[in-house]
């Protein structure tokens, strides 16, 4: 009898184990993969991969992965940075991957892009699947999740994509079954290279708005973030990055400028900067003013490291061998795939 | 709280593990709890309703009963000092009084049905008669709420009344152990249509945890869900776009329209129903099946005897009877055996009942002209069918071929060709567009959709006529099946690996080819507006 009853139970638990992992294998093979098209999907999963000894992390949307290229300040100014960025990342997603992040580690300095402040309220479902999906399970992912959820969305589909991703089965390609098991990175430290060039020439109109004032969400989670980095002992500085648009409007600066003052925050305003940044909106943006291309980011990179170096006090690492050899190893990828986007180009 | 839901899924099993781990003695008020819990949360002010017919009909057979008893006890102790002319007397006024009471209670609760499903109906004809008078004054329509099932369980707590009434039954004394007869919530909005003296019973008793119970329900309610999911909600957007333009979809369309909707009908409300029996089982609940193969019947009068049989027999019993054996159908019959005979003659209140019957059918099904004009269709082919009956019959006995398994298809078929031609008028709420639609299946063109990319337009891919195709074989293989016993049963004398792969298999097809999630309107099952 009891050994009839313990067989009963290693069959239920062998049969139960299979199951779960033929479910979790359909999963995987379902979830986008986010490498051919779309790769800002794999841009915050790529952060675990790496050693977590960061000075400087970046946070916020597509104006700071696409902006700044850590690689420069490395080999500028020895600043080991990266970026935690994703489209459309919204400011309550930063704060949360900023509360992330901070359990794994303590950067000097935390530079948070202001673009988001100007939304207050969940936006597109697939945004946030692309900021949320790639995020590893912590507390501060549940409550992102739950800040984030626009109407429709349902928490379990976040616990168990298959049932969001399901109806993937007839769109899956050659990827899907190729990067099943894993995939290279697509970023560089966070960065999102892109080397083609598309002058800022037809910049639309700025249109006015009915209501300029930031809303009380944006402002709250402002204010958490602030706290956050005071109760980790990392400096929250503030930025934003130097696209054309989305328009950056005079009532946007001086509330940013304003709350920037109170709470003793340092912020820069790049696109007040275009000039001494030697910016070139006609060469250094590949889709007419909304991002930079490298020759671009690398421009701002030097810049901003220069006053991470002065008015920060970020240390140079560049002796560290450990760090070094890494970043040599990045580097060389670094430089491989300008040589494949120009290789393309040409 | 939609059964295909992810908050469906909680409450259920949040509910099964409380009803187990609580003392069975308590099972039953915790499902009366639920159940008033899945409804409110459809919307708070349906419990109104719900709570009024259910007092309503509690208190109505309550009093009848309390008369019955009454005039038991009364001639148990004075029969022998009455003599049999005031035994008489006294009850035929007690009959009368009992009657005042069912009469009123009844009335009070289809009232109440009437009132929030056929107001608005009866308003509008009276507007269209006004506008025919060349009237120009328009009453207004009232904004009623319709609370969702409420056709179910009125009818479900009527036939209580009248069961009662009959002395069928006896009136169930704890009004709480009522008010679950009539609100349990797996067949709340959708049926069947139980009787109490088989759900009460089942009900009421103490059930233990049986693994089998638990296997067999969810086994059945996976299966529910497939059907709807998988094939029913796939077909549903495909449907509303032809439905919703009948300019844009005639001719062609108009037949592919036929066939899918009859298909999505029959997985949506089977697959309503197996979920319901599915969840009832898990609670150790018996529900009586509500469906016998349907589409394999060979004419209408059988697809009426393995269709919503429980709607069919509740029409039976308490209108078709009732009717048929009336004494101003006995006089009818009386007068119509002197004129054309005894064998026609006796048809003639059968035909007359059954014509009441259908029209009841109909408007019980939707407060519109079509579902009306769709009762009487059904009522002429039966009756039409009835009628030629005796040809039929000579027709089989001279030729050879009836026994033969080709004239049996055939005859499916053809069956299955009427309903899909009748279920068009459930399709369009407009009998002049259902009549349109079609008349244009003959003149209305489009033949050329199978190969000119006009079926692709229809919101269905490539990939949704495959899985609609698999799904379908699959519906009737089980169907297949079923008419030897139950599925379930024959799986579960398979060996343990068979069994494990077969509802895994299931589970992961629902997953991966069932419609739902973010941008998938979950759309009700279709027996809900009913």
């Amino acid at each position: 009898m009891y050994k009839k009853r313990i067989r009963y139970a290693v069959t239920v638990f062998f049969t139960a184990g299979i199951l779960l992992f033929i479910l979790f294998g359909v999963q995987r093979l379902l979830m986008p993969k986010y490498v051919g098209s779309d790769l800002e999907g794999s841009m915050l999963e790529e952060y675990y991969r790496e050693v977590k000894d960061h000075n400087v992390v970046f946070f916020g949307d597509c104006e700071v992965y696409n902006n700044f290229s850590p690689a420069v300040l490395w080999e500028e100014y020895g600043i080991n940075s990266y970026i935690r960025g994703s489209a459309e990342q919204l400011i309550w997603q930063s704060y949360y991957i900023m509360e992330e992040t901070f359990s794994y580690e303590k950067p000097e300095v935390a530079v948070f892009n202001v673009l988001s402040m100007m939304t207050d309220e969940p936006q597109k479902e697939s945004y946030n699947r692309m900021t949320l999906d790639g995020l590893r399970w912590s507390p501060a992912k549940i409550k992102c999740i739950q800040a984030s959820m626009t109407e429709g969305e349902h928490f379990l589909e976040y616990l168990f994509p298959i049932l969001r991703y399901h109806d993937r089965w007839d769109q899956l390609t050659y990827e899907d079954f190729r990067f099943f098991f894993g995939k290279n990175p697509v970023t560089f430290n966070g960065y999102y290279m892109r080397t083609d060039i598309l002058p800022a020439e037809n910049i639309p109109k700025k249109r006015p708005l009915i209501n300029y004032q930031f809303g009380e969400r944006a402002y709250a989670y402002l204010d958490k973030m602030v706290d956050l980095c005071r109760q980790n002992n990392v400096e929250l500085v503030l930025i934003k990055a130097p696209s054309l648009y989305p328009f950056w409007y005079e009532q946007w600066e001086e509330q940013i400028v304003k709350y920037a003052g109170e709470h003793q925050l340092k912020y820069y305003n790049f696109l007040n900067a275009a000039e001494q940044i030697g910016l070139d909106y006609s060469a250094d943006t590949y889709d007419a003013g909304l991002h930079l291309n490298l020759t671009g980011a690398e421009k701002l990179s030097r810049y901003f490291g220069q006053i991470l170096i002065d008015e920060c006090g970020i240390s140079d690492r560049r002796d560290e061998e450990d760090l070094a050899a890494r970043w040599e190893i990045k580097l060389e990828r670094y430089y491989k795939e300008i040589d494949r986007q120009k290789e393309i180009k040409e | 709280m939609l059964f295909t839901t992810y908050e469906f899924m909680g409450f259920f099993l949040i509910l099964l593990i409380i009803y187990y781990s609580i003392p069975s003695g308590c099972q039953w008020l915790l499902l009366l709890i639920g159940s008033y819990w899945f409804y409110y949360k459809a919307d708070p002010r349906y419990i109104l309703y719900l709570a009024v017919i259910t007092s309503l009909t509690y208190l109505g057979a309550r009093i009848i009963e309390r008369n019955q008893m009454l005039q038991k006890k009364y001639l148990e102790k004075l029969g022998a000092e009455l003599g049999n002319e005031e035994k008489k007397k006294y009850r035929k006024k007690q009959e009368q009084i009992r009657r005042f009471w069912f009469v009123s209670f009844l009335a009070a609760t289809l009232g109440i049905l009437a009132i929030a499903k056929y107001t608005n109906f009866l308003i509008q004809n009276i507007n269209h008669v006004l506008d025919f008078l060349g009237r120009t004054e328009q009453i207004s329509l009232i904004d009623l709420l319709l609370p969702l099932g409420i056709s179910f369980y009125t009818f479900q707590a009527v036939g209580y009344l009248i069961d009662v009434y009959w002395e069928n039954i006896s009136a169930e004394h704890n009004f709480l152990r009522y008010a679950l007869f009539v609100s349990f919530f797996p067949q709340l909005i959708q049926g069947p249509i139980s009787r109490f003296g088989d759900l009460s019973q089942t009900l009421g008793k103490k059930h233990r945890l049986h693994w089998e119970n638990i296997r067999d329900g969810m086994g059945r309610m996976l299966w529910g869900y497939f059907k709807k999911m998988v094939v029913a909600d796939r077909i549903a957007p495909a449907v509303h776009l032809m439905t919703g333009n009948p300019d844009l979809y005639q001719g062609g369309y108009i037949l592919v329209l036929m066939v899918l909707y009859t298909v999505e009908l029959y997985a949506d409300f089977t697959g309503g129903i197996d979920i319901t029996i599915g969840i009832a089982q898990t609670f150790g609940i018996e529900i009586k099946e509500n469906f016998r193969c349907p589409y394999f019947s060979t004419s209408l009068r059988e697809y009426w005897r393995r269709w919503h049989i429980s709607m069919c027999t509740w029409f039976k019993d308490y209108v078709f009877y009732p009717i048929s054996a009336s004494s101003i159908m006995q006089k009818l019959y009386k007068k119509a055996k002197k004129r054309v005979g005894a064998k026609a003659g006796k048809r003639l209140p059968i035909h007359l009942s059954s014509f009441v019957v259908w029209l009841a059918t109909g408007i019980w099904h939707g407060a519109s002209w079509n579902f009306v004009v769709w009762g009487l269709l059904n009522w002429i082919v039966l009756t039409v069918s009835e009628e030629l009956e005796p040809m039929y019959r000579r027709f089989h006995l001279c030729v050879k071929f009836t026994d033969k398994w080709g004239y049996k298809l055939f005859q499916i078929v053809r069956t299955f060709l009427l309903i899909c031609v009748l279920n068009l008028f459930d399709c369009y709420e407009a009998v002049a567009t259902t009549l349109r639609m079609l008349g244009s299946v003959i003149i209305g063109g489009n033949w050329n959709i199978w190969n000119n990319g006009g079926l692709m337009e229809l919101g269905l891919g490539m990939s949704d006529f495959c899985v609609l195709l698999i799904g379908v074989l699959l519906m009737i293989g089980v169907s297949f099946v079923q008419q030897k016993g139950s599925v379930r049963e024959k799986l579960a004398g398979r060996s343990y690996p068979v069994q494990v792969a077969v509802w895994f298999g299931l589970f992961l097809t629902v997953i991966l080819w069932g419609k739902y999630g973010i941008g998938y309107d979950a759309s009700q099952f279709i027996y809900n507006r009913f």
